[in-house]
């Protein structure tokens, strides 16, 4: 069972959906809201979809709301990792 | 009320921004070549306009990520456009300010890649992103966000006539009250699947040449880039101390019908009309310049019609370029403008020489210095699109010969 670090959430919003210069990815965001981030709906999409590849679970539509963070997102998804 | 343009950003394959841009176009330096995007080999056509990255210019993140390349290069203009009428939009009410594209054939490259992600991988693997970045207003619609730009914003599909027609609508807006308008455009089509949308037309040349009105015409090549400007009214101009590069003086568009004359000629007259200048005040006309001769013939009569035979300096700096649609007639403008600033209209390049009974004084092989006070561009979009702009100089920027 893989599970997903920061790290790796990090590597994902970079990939997915790109990171603007005046946000650091690799700064203190774990308790930073997506929005704050520049992340928007489309761009949790996407992480989504990241996400379903390399891990082979389902974030439920919704489940990554832009006011979530990204430990919350870490957290979710292993969960759903746990869960499978 | 006068709309003028106060800013000019460019992404040419001959040069990024205005002085890179107008050094080489004045001295004939051509940005075609071979494609380099990817591998040309198995087209028929391998030559093209490409726009070299400029590593202090560079599109943010996550809008790297997110949209087309014509995008990337419509923000880069954007930027070079707003900091050359030194604007700050951010200082400006939101809803007082507009942009207004024109484009041509949309995110194609980056629909290719995920089309292609489709097919080999599958629908999961396909970017979110295809939802926006394939969309021809998105240009438009990522600078209203990136500068918060929230009035009546919109994009013009007429192909090669959109940039003129961008620009006739960004003066109808100031007309109404807006205060700044975000006009020209941006095409990026040199992708595999982007490139033999364009072959389709059957008018790019497989000998890899592009020369207009040349009796050796065997079509147009393909370039990808183009310009956006600033537009606002001539006095809230002037009031905060901007120096216009020109005034949006007149617009004309007709559409062609087959089996009726061509309404390039009736489109001319409008814009003059419109412009309230008679054809003899014209002291340039920057061509469209299709480089077949069925088109050129067209054209040749439009402007003789309009001007007698040899009777206006005619130039066509697309021959070092490509024809790059909605960013093509846009950076005609730019040319066009450029020319009044500083008295001089760029040569017409890979032409040797005219079909004669086409009568054109077509500038060749070097620029040619001559007062600019008044300029019509004239553009034809794929499908019937005619469209014809007339540019004047404001008091603020007379011709300075030198």
């Amino acid at each position: 069972m893989t599970t997903i670090t920061l790290d790796d959430l990090r590597r994902i919003m970079r990939e997915s959906a790109g990171a603007d210069e005046s946000v650091d990815l690799d700064g203190d965001i774990a308790a930073v809201p997506f929005e704050d981030l520049g992340y928007d709906s489309l761009a949790l999409l996407e992480m989504s979809a990241v996400v379903r590849q390399e891990f082979d679970v389902v974030v439920p539509d919704g489940a990554l709301e832009h006011s979530k963070t990204p430990q919350d997102a870490v957290d979710l998804i292993n969960q759903l990792v746990a869960a499978r | 009320m006068a709309a003028v343009v106060t800013g000019i950003g460019v992404t040419a394959p001959n040069g990024v921004g205005i002085d890179e841009y107008w050094a080489a176009t004045l001295a004939g330096r051509s940005g075609l070549g071979p494609i380099t995007r990817f591998d040309p080999g198995r087209y028929r056509i391998q030559v093209g306009g490409e726009v070299t990255d400029r590593g202090d210019l560079r599109v943010p993140g996550r809008l790297a990520v997110q949209t087309d390349r014509w995008s990337h290069l419509g923000v880069i203009a954007a930027g070079l456009a707003l900091a050359d009428a030194t604007v700050t939009p951010a200082f400006l009410p939101e809803y007082e300010m507009a942009v207004v594209t024109a484009s041509s054939s949309g995110g194609t490259e980056f629909g290719q890649k995920e089309i292609e992600k489709l097919w080999s991988k599958g629908p999961q693997h396909v970017s979110a992103y295809q939802s926006i970045a394939w969309f021809y207003a998105a240009t438009t619609g990522q600078l209203s966000i990136k500068h918060g730009m929230r009035g009546p914003s919109g994009v013009i599909c007429s192909e090669q006539a959109g940039g003129l027609d961008s620009l006739a609508q960004a003066r109808r807006l100031i007309r109404q009250g807006t205060r700044l308008v975000l006009g020209g455009g941006t095409d990026a089509s040199l992708s595999p699947y982007g490139l033999v949308a364009q072959m389709s037309t059957g008018r790019l040349s497989e000998r890899g040449e592009y020369r207009p009105f040349d009796p050796e015409a065997s079509g147009y090549l393909p370039g990808e880039g183009g310009a956006i400007v600033v537009v606002e009214d001539l006095a809230e101009a002037l009031s905060r101390g901007a120096v216009p590069y020109g005034v949006i003086a007149g617009h004309g568009a007709t559409f062609d019908v087959a089996g009726r004359e061509p309404g390039l000629r009736r489109a001319a007259e409008l814009a003059l009309a419109d412009a309230g200048v008679p054809a003899s005040t014209v002291d340039v006309v920057f061509a469209d310049a299709v480089g077949l001769p069925a088109p050129d013939r067209v054209e040749a009569d439009a402007i003789r019609a309009l001007f007698g035979p040899h009777g206006v300096p005619v130039t066509a700096p697309k021959t070092m370029t490509g024809r790059m649609y909605g960013g093509g007639s846009s950076l005609d403008v730019v040319a066009a403008l450029l020319a009044i600033r500083d008295g001089a209209v760029p040569p017409t390049v890979g032409t040797t020489t005219v079909v004669p009974d086409y009568e054109l004084d077509l500038v060749l092989g070097q620029a040619r210095r001559l007062p600019v006070r008044t300029a019509l561009i004239l553009a034809r979009g794929w499908g019937g699109f005619n469209s014809a702009l007339v540019l004047t100089a404001t008091a603020a920027n007379e011709t300075g010969t030198e």
